[in-house]
């Protein structure tokens, strides 16, 4: 048989359908080729990106906020992590029994639950936050679907309600909204990083790809504060406002030598720990943002002012008698007419008639520049929010009775802070340093305000008036010099005085011989009878004075022997 | 030629293998890098904590009402203080 002849074989095909074949099939090629280049060249880099979403991870690294200590290194804010429950109510399944127990759990009731969960009609809902780690472990074993949990910093304040209005507190993100936690919010906070890393199939890390933000961890804070002077100053001031029913009170201890805030403490209080029910009064730092008519605490300034002019020496004898003094259709009225006084013996007896005379003498700009070189009516710049600057009117609109007035303390406003820096004038033979709420190690240089001699002088005036003469004997302390000024003052209403509302205060330091602590307090509408700054405030000025100089270690300047009090009903009265 | 080309394939594999073997090994020896790291975290955070519990345990109000209440400790009168002057104190680092 010949197969060359096989009719089969005759068949012929055009020419076109193999070249038609070969063409589908290169075209086929073509395309593969094509998608493979649009692959691997093209298109690689979104394919490199889904590629790496598979295993690579970006994780956050948290960062603290940094710590607040005390001067000695003891903590006073710490955070710490906390869990926050979050739900995406759509996809939440909750049996009745379950959401008993995490009522139980959460401490919450459990129709609370319900409604967060089932009314709000959005898709992501927190339920509770900052809870311990312990209870959200308990919580992530009931299982329930759509229940989430993620980790949030918690700060907590081991010194509670004594130093609150120092710290402040910070907010559900651990962003500081009050006091230092504020002031020192960049210092404070952490900046948490990133990096992308590779997971295995059990959620390991593997591998790290790379760093994309270093997480910094936030800077510790030391305050200057001294954490046993602020307990100690805090526990005498609210011993003294519950004893004299007052309304409010503040006290502040300053290092008189480099500027720091020793301690300060208001009243009332809050606890940062637990801040539910709040009220606005209690979250005042009344020391720093409020101010107040200091009353007889000025007449040091308007008679420093006086003795710097050259006008009086402290034995300059002034005449108050009657013991009042009209001008215009005011009149400036002593608590006792004391005829022939010295200069001394106004500070002393505390008599608005004499300072009131004394100022009358003076130049208004005079006063007004001892007042503003004192730090009145500018602000502190502490660092606190709110600081308050208080009110000097400019002296070319003071009236004369303005100026009489404003001798001994009334028409002028200032906080309690501002007077415990402006006393530190005559505590520092005449110099001033700025304020510091934190650790102060190298020395300040200082301002000179009023001449060394002026300073000095004024500092034993300050002392007749704590002595058994004065106004304040209750404010002497066994063992040290002390001196002082106590000031009552009628507090302002719609703009009259109330009669029977006072501010009661008393600024002192400590030991006359070299003075190391300047202590202001103040009591606000003291209601229990007396009302007097030497009754009041000058008792709390002795404690605290006297536990702060045995704690800082101050050594004694004068003998150990009993105080000398005045016989009862023999006290000075303080004109108001 | 062949000899030589098997001979070049045995070494590829093996030193394939060894890159694998040596590849999870680093990722093993990471994955107890990160979990002892993980642990140093965790410590630190007990570390703040206990710091927390101790200011608590040691707050001044605390410590004075134990003092004065469960063991009757007061600061003594004026008549039983003693000052020792500086002095003394001199002369004694000088001997």
């Amino acid at each position: 048989m010949n197969f060359a002849t096989s009719p089969v074989l005759e068949l012929t095909l055009p020419v076109w359908r193999s070249r038609l074949l070969a063409l589908v099939i290169f075209s086929g090629f073509a395309v593969l080729v094509g998608r493979a280049v649009y692959l691997q060249g093209l298109h690689n880099d979104f394919l490199r990106a889904k590629g790496e979403s598979r295993y690579g991870r970006v994780i956050e690294i948290s960062a603290n906020r940094g710590r607040i200590t005390d001067r000695h290194g003891e903590m006073l804010a710490v955070s710490t992590p906390v869990k926050s429950i979050w739900a995406i109510p759509d996809e939440v399944k909750l049996e009745p029994p379950q959401l008993a127990r995490l009522a139980a759990l959460l401490e919450m009731p459990p129709q609370e639950i319900r409604t967060r969960i089932e009314e709000t009609g959005r898709d992501f809902v927190f339920i509770k936050r900052q809870i311990p780690p312990e209870v959200a472990d308990r919580v992530a074993e009931l299982r329930i679907p759509g229940l989430f949990q993620n980790r949030e910093y918690r700060r907590y304040y081991p010194g509670g309600e004594v130093m609150a209005h120092v710290l402040g507190f910070t907010g559900a993100e651990d962003v500081g909204q009050e006091g230092v936690e504020l002031a020192f919010q960049d210092h404070l906070k952490g900046k948490p990083g990133s990096r992308r890393v590779i997971r295995d199939r059990l959620g390991q890390i593997v591998e790290d790809v790379e760093s994309i933000r270093a997480a910094q961890e936030g800077k510790d804070l030391s305050l200057a504060l001294d954490a046993r002077i602020q307990s100690l100053a805090f526990s005498q001031l609210k011993a003294a406002v519950d004893q004299h029913r007052a309304k409010a009170g503040g006290i502040v201890v300053l290092d008189i030598n480099t500027g720091e805030v020793l301690a300060l403490a208001n009243l009332p209080t809050y606890n940062p720990n637990n801040r539910a029910r709040l009220s606005g009064a209690q979250l005042r730092n009344r020391a720093v943002t409020d101010t107040f008519e200091p009353g007889s605490t000025l007449k040091p300034f308007t008679i420093a002012t006086a003795l710097e002019s050259g006008r009086v020496t402290p034995q300059t004898l002034i005449q108050t008698a009657p013991g009042s003094l009209t001008i215009g259709s005011a009149t400036i009225r002593d608590a006792h007419a004391e005829g022939m006084l010295t200069v001394e013996q106004i500070i002393q007896k505390s008599s608005n008639v004499g300072a009131a005379k004394i100022a009358l003498s003076l130049p208004a700009e005079s006063m007004w520049n001892m007042f503003q070189s004192v730090g009145f009516g500018a602000v502190p710049r502490l660092g606190f929010p709110g600081e308050a600057n208080g009110r000097v009117r400019p002296y070319k609109s003071w009236r004369p009775i303005e100026q009489a007035t404003m001798a001994y303390g009334h028409g002028i406003s200032v906080s309690l802070l501002q007077l415990a820096h402006a006393y530190s004038v005559f505590a520092r033979d005449g110099e001033m340093v700025p304020l510091s709420l934190t650790r102060v190690d190298a020395p300040r240089t200082p301002q000179a305000v009023i001449s060394a001699e002026t300073a000095r002088r004024v500092r034993h005036m300050l002392e007749l008036a704590v002595q058994s003469g004065g106004t304040a004997p209750r404010a002497q302390i066994m063992g040290y010099r002390v001196a002082g000024k106590t000031g009552t003052a009628h507090k302002q209403e719609n703009g009259t005085y109330a009669t029977h509302k006072y501010v009661s205060s008393f600024v002192g330091f400590a030991p006359v011989s070299s003075p190391r602590l300047v202590i202001a307090v103040m009591l606000d509408e003291p209601t229990n009878g007396q009302y007097y700054g030497g009754a009041v405030a000058a008792p709390v000025f002795a404690r605290v004075m006297e536990g702060a100089l045995r704690l800082t270690g101050v050594p004694p300047d004068a003998p150990m022997k009993p105080i000398e009090l005045p016989a009862e009903g023999q006290e000075v009265k303080e004109s108001i | 030629m062949v000899r030589l080309n098997l001979l070049l394939l045995a070494l590829l594999t093996a030193c394939a293998l060894g890159l694998v073997t040596s590849q999870h090994k680093a990722r093993k020896l990471f994955v107890e890098l990160e979990q002892e790291q993980e642990r140093a975290r965790s410590l630190e955070i007990e570390y703040g904590q206990l710091q927390l519990e101790a200011g608590t345990w040691a707050m001044h109000t605390r410590v004075e009402r134990i003092a004065t209440r469960a063991l009757h400790m007061h600061t003594p009168e004026a008549k039983r203080i003693q000052v020792v002057p500086r002095r003394a104190q001199a002369q004694g680092a000088a001997q």
